[in-house]
């Protein structure tokens, strides 16, 4: 199994009391709620955070793009990204990933994600996402191309990777008289991809075909959605008559370790419930703009059949649905072991420091969780 | 209910169609409701003229074809729909976002038109004066903030509705979001030509319209010569909806206004 350190980069000096009056942490919290020398502060620490997770023996350090949003300060990923580039030693850096509907121009990605692949010496993993609902009430981008603009992107990005330039591109979203890509990806025929999800049935089939064996990872999600998606992923594949590798599969979710489960739980309570409650606060109407997903998935949500989370999440809660593993080194170890086994996960994401967690807690849960869990994992291997 | 079992294929697309009454032709266009919404207006209309309501593609019971980008797709599948109905000294009703595909038709060929009249239409953006964002609003929003009278909408939101009805609206809804999404319900191009419009032209707005502000109102009576403004008090952006009787005389009135 390998294990990946990722950072949202959350504004944790948030005043939470935003929930009084307003609805969301996204795309309407006015940003004078935002404090630049608050903001300083935690990017500094935040990129240290990420130093560490090398140096600890992480296998990836993983930053992610969102817009206007106390959830996640990084609209512009590559900055951290080459940020860590220069100053990481063997981990991989992977940005997980870009949202390529949100752009006009995609081969801006090709090129960001090149750079960066030159400058770490191939240790790129380039992430490719479509971008949750709320980003396309940010960017103006029309929900309903959002399948249409997500694999034209990638499929231009690919060709400006891997064929000779200068060549022209024809699509219905982009088009191009002369693509010729200047720096080429260092790594042969291109960076790794992996593809964060959460479950769209089009994304699945898409990830799996033969022609790309993408990592699927499945982000934040129930355990319940985590095996069901992981499965319809794995039935691809297998429905396509190959085998998924266990580097096919990835899971990302919030984990917290610490000496003892009582411990943990008493460290980890506030900060993962005002997490989930707080700066991952949304209306369905801005997280589910008509069209992003399937008018098919649409009516599941409407007729009550596919839930949307909108009620208060407790610590109890959100341990019984297996969006948050929190205990001792030997619980975490355990639970991590027994959804391997059964899912046949490689690549377990996580992230260690969620919401407000100070650095103090978050460096203890990295060391912990690295120095005690990790090695009892790291042996698991392919699916029995 | 307006009949509407008809289908028509044009383009490559069929739409449920319904026609009513005799007199001279008049081409209802909804708004993001649907046909069914504008059914009662379209019964009343029928007492004078012979009406044609169809449902857009992409709505109600209309296919949806792979051709559909934007509100110049339907401009000009409207264009093509009059031709084939061999419709002339058309009289063109649309609101909200069937006043913008109205006034897309208008600029493009005005040829078979005798009146417009557009309702709270969508189509030009007045600098400075905010719309509405219907997908932003909670689904009880999406209903309150469309009509000046709460007591409408508390009966609009107590009316039972079938899994059919809800799965029609939300069909309605991913159509509307995919035609007006950016640039948000306008388009530069319309802005830029409505002073070529010739045929005789109504604007009627809802005095407390909150999806589209009265300015939008000035802003196309000012880009469209001769044409005439009709503010109906204590209406919101619903006007066949809250104010029928005063929008059938409105509509009886444009008409007279047209050659």
């Amino acid at each position: 199994m390998k294990f990946y350190f990722f950072h949202l980069m959350p504004y944790g000096a948030l005043d939470l009391d935003y929930v009084k009056t307003h609805e969301s942490a996204w795309l309407t919290l006015p940003n004078s709620y935002y404090d630049p020398v608050q903001g300083h502060r935690l990017y500094r620490r935040y990129i240290d955070e990420l130093r560490l997770a090398d140096a600890l023996g992480f296998d990836g350090v993983c930053v992610n793009e969102h817009h206007e949003t106390a959830y996640g300060l990084m609209p512009v990923p590559g900055v951290i990204a080459g940020a860590l580039a220069c100053t990481t030693r063997s981990a991989k850096i992977c940005v997980l990933g870009r949202a390529l509907p949100l752009l006009n121009n995609p081969l801006v990605v090709a090129e960001e994600y090149a750079m960066l692949d030159n400058i770490s010496g191939g240790r790129l993993i380039a992430g490719f996402v479509r971008g949750i609902g709320v980003e396309y009430h940010a960017s103006m981008t029309n929900p309903g191309e959002s399948h249409g603009r997500f694999q034209e992107a990638h499929d231009l990005i690919l060709r400006a990777w891997t064929e000779p330039g200068p060549f022209a591109f024809e699509g219905k979203y982009y088009n191009f008289l002369y693509v010729n890509l200047w720096p080429r990806p260092y790594q042969k025929p291109h960076p790794e991809i992996w593809i964060p999800s959460q479950g769209s049935a089009q994304t699945i089939d898409w990830t799996s075909h033969p022609d790309r064996k993408y990592t699927f990872l499945h982000t934040f999600s129930p355990i319940t959605a985590v095996r069901k998606f992981v499965g319809q992923y794995t039935k691809r594949c297998e429905d396509y008559g190959y085998s998924p590798s266990s580097d096919q599969l990835g899971w990302a979710l919030p984990l917290y370790v610490a000496e003892t489960d009582a411990i943990a739980e008493r460290e980890a309570r506030a900060h993962i419930e005002d997490f989930f409650n707080k700066f991952l606060r949304a209306p369905t109407e801005y997280k589910l703009p008509p069209g992003y997903t399937s008018l098919e998935s649409a009516q599941a949500v409407l007729t009550g059949t596919l839930k949307v989370r909108e009620q208060h999440l407790s610590f109890e809660k959100l341990i019984e649905l297996g969006m948050f593993i929190c205990g001792s080194p030997a619980t975490v170890a355990e639970r991590l072991e027994r959804h391997h086994r059964e899912m046949g996960i490689g690549r377990l994401v996580t992230m260690l420091q969620f919401g407000t967690l100070p650095r103090e807690l978050t460096e203890k849960n990295m060391r912990l969780f690295a120095g005690e869990v990790m090695p009892r994992l790291r042996p698991l291997g392919e699916r029995p | 209910m307006f009949d509407q079992s008809e289908f028509l294929t044009v383009h490559g697309c069929r739409v449920a169609i319904g026609r009513r009454g005799s007199g001279p032709p008049l081409l209802a266009l909804h708004g993001m409701d649907g046909a069914p919404g504008f059914g009662p207006m379209a019964e009343r209309l029928a007492e004078r003229f012979s009406v044609v309501l169809p449902s857009h593609p992409g709505f109600d019971a209309s296919d949806t074809p792979d051709w559909l980008d934007g509100i110049s797709d339907l401009a000009y599948f409207y264009l093509e729909t009059i031709e084939r109905l061999d419709l002339r000294n058309l009289h063109l009703v649309g609101a909200s976002i069937g006043g913008w595909i109205a006034a897309e038709m208008a600029i493009r060929d005005s040829s078979r038109l005798a009146s417009l009249t557009l309702i709270a239409a969508a189509g030009v953006r007045a600098a400075g004066a905010a719309m509405g964002d219907p997908f932003l609003w909670s689904p009880e929003a999406q209903v309150r903030n469309l009509v000046h009278d709460q007591a409408i909408a508390s009966a609009l939101l107590q009316a039972p509705a079938s899994e059919e009805e809800l799965a029609r609206r939300l069909k309605n809804r991913f159509t509307s979001a995919k035609l007006v999404w950016h640039p948000r319900f306008f388009s530069p191009e319309l802005q830029k030509w409505l002073p070529r419009v010739r045929t005789p032209t109504t604007i009627v707005w809802g005095a407390d319209d909150r999806l589209f502000p009265i300015e939008q109102a000035h802003a196309f009576q000012r880009l469209i010569p001769g044409s005439s403004l009709r503010i109906v008090a204590r209406c919101g952006h619903l006007v066949h909806v809250e104010k029928p009787d005063e929008l059938a005389g409105l509509i009886f009135d444009s008409v007279r206004r047209g050659r």
